[in-house]
């Protein structure tokens, strides 16, 4: 039987469980990032992000959530401090062991970086292919995802024929379609309608129950106090409220 | 759970698969690849004929025979031919007769020499091709016959043959090694400006966890493809303006110093591969140093 579009997310069936790990999926030590020398944008932040929670990352425009995920996402080195991922100091990465970490990491850029000459579904099997999956073993599963997304129709089509909400669920759907160890997004919510806001939060849940850690940059107070989730704020640069397993330092 | 069936085609090339600058870039390399392909048929028709000077050289000397006191010089010439044809490794000897010789000496003395010139009596020994005798050798049976006599083996002419087609060959490997190089920068400027156009598309694969070997690759595969491409152009252009020079001029070509053969086209069928090749590890040595400089 096939899957309706109100059926759970079809995350469950064909990928592999995200790999255990003793420590924190993510940990900052006194981390602060200033870009070319100018003043902090993040200040002396420490946190730890346990496998298998889920956060949400609030804070006012320009207060430093995008930089912090980038930093996760190893784009930005920090200034200061420490940032350990997946039990791997960053400061000692060599540069071909990030490919296999960033293959761990989902992310929802807020810019959506997406391929315009490839049509939707190569753009949402982008991270599979690359982790040189073969189209036989992945093209129902990128399907069927891209149907859960709403773009089951259009998975033909390219980004610029595309509107920015359906963009938005492209990216999403790529950053998710790995069944990544730990999910980062920023302001995934942004460009779609209330319904599809929903609609994308229980993916997210869906991939945390089935381990995945999650952390959302987000401006939707309705999104992160419907889903009664810990909130990590960032506010001048500093992280002022953490409410989870984990703890401000 | 069943699941409706998708039948996807192949994922398209991550790399767009046309780019404005395909076609001067193409055009750049294939007349390069023409260029070097022109050199190389030239090198071996030079080699040829090098080759052939050398063959006919080392089989033949000639003997200047000087006439004793009491004889005449076509006693002198006949005896020194009879002391020779008994050399290990001569296989014919001819004393040249007065006409001959003088007809030899045309091109410098004129026609009509006086009576009284004292003309040299020549000796023509063709040797054998295996193992010819040496200088040495005939002249010591010449002395040993009581004949006044000069050998010549040609080995002042072999030198300078030689020195003439090692310098040809030389010339051309030099060619053939600078068109490599502006090849190579070709590419590498290519792949430098390909990268840098598709950063985006870099930075999008850096971050969903592509190995920098495995970006290379792309380029490296684009600009390999497209080289050999090229090459196939370049070289069968070559091809057709040689095989226009020896269908024009015969075995002689149109130049007789470099005579085409159809053997010498033969070489031309691995320009598309050579190229591909360069291509390949131009674009693959620059986009893996390119990268590096990128997160």
């Amino acid at each position: 039987m096939s899957r309706t579009a109100d059926a759970g997310p079809p995350l469950s069936e064909s990928i592999e469980p995200p790999a255990a790990n003793d420590g924190p999926v993510v940990r900052f030590e006194a981390v602060s990032l200033g870009y070319g020398g100018g003043p902090e944008i993040l200040k002396d932040m420490s946190f730890e992000l346990e496998p298998g929670s889920f956060h949400f990352l609030t804070g006012a425009s320009g207060a430093g959530k995008t930089s912090l995920l980038r930093l996760i996402h190893m784009v930005l080195r920090p200034t200061k401090g420490a940032i350990t991922l997946f039990g791997r100091d960053t400061r000692s990465l060599q540069r071909a062991e990030l490919p296999l970490l960033r293959r761990r990491i989902g992310m929802v850029f807020h810019d959506r970086r997406l391929l315009d000459h490839l049509d939707a579904f190569d753009n949402a099997a982008l991270p599979l292919r690359l982790a040189g999956a073969r189209l036989g073993d992945y093209q129902a599963d990128v399907a069927e995802l891209l149907a859960w997304v709403g773009l089951g129709e259009r998975m033909n089509s390219t980004p610029p024929q595309l509107s920015g909400g359906e963009q938005q669920r492209l990216a999403i759907a790529r950053a998710v379609v790995g069944r990544p160890d730990l999910l980062i997004a920023d302001e995934p919510t942004g460009d779609v309608d209330h319904e599809m806001a929903i609609r994308i939060l229980r993916l997210f849940v869906e991939l945390n129950r089935l381990g995945t850690t999650v952390l959302i940059a987000t401006h939707d107070e309705d999104m992160v106090a419907r889903s009664g989730r810990p909130v990590m704020h960032i506010e001048a640069g500093m992280l002022k409220r953490f409410s989870s397993r984990g703890a401000v330092a | 759970m069943s699941r409706p069936p998708v039948n996807r085609r192949p994922p398209a090339p991550l790399l767009p698969a046309e780019d404005a600058r395909d076609g001067a870039l193409v055009f750049v390399v294939a007349v390069l690849c023409f260029i070097a392909c022109l050199a190389l048929v030239s090198a071996l028709a030079a080699d040829r004929t090098a080759h052939g000077w050398r063959t006919e050289l080392r089989g033949s000397a000639t003997v200047v025979v000087r006439p004793g006191p009491n004889e005449t010089p076509d006693a002198a010439a006949a005896r020194a031919a009879d002391a020779l044809a008994g050399v290990k490794g001569v296989s014919e000897v001819e004393a040249l007769e007065k006409e001959k010789a003088e007809a030899l000496l045309a091109p410098w003395l004129g026609k009509d020499l006086p009576d009284d010139l004292a003309i040299p009596r020549l000796v023509a020994v063709d040797l054998d091709p295996k193992a010819p005798a040496s200088a040495a050798a005939m002249e010591q049976a010449l002395k040993g016959a009581g004949v006044d006599a000069t050998v010549d083996d040609h080995s002042l002419w072999l030198k300078d043959i030689l020195r003439a087609g090692l310098l040809a060959q030389t010339a051309a490997i030099g060619v053939a090694a600078l068109i490599v190089a502006a090849a190579a920068a070709v590419i590498a400027f290519a792949t430098r400006a390909g990268l840098q156009a598709r950063g985006d598309l870099v930075g999008v694969l850096h971050l969903a966890g592509a190995e920098d070997g495995y970006i290379a690759a792309l380029f490296q595969l684009r600009f390999g493809r497209m080289a050999a491409i090229a090459g196939l152009i370049g070289a069968g252009a070559a091809a057709a303006v040689a095989a226009i020079v020896r269908l024009l001029g015969g075995e002689a070509g149109l130049m007789p110093v470099l005579p085409v053969a159809w053997s010498d086209l033969l070489p031309l069928v691995a320009c598309p591969l050579a190229a591909g090749a360069v291509a390949a590890l131009a674009a693959r040595v620059t986009a893996l140093s390119l990268l590096k400089e990128m997160t």
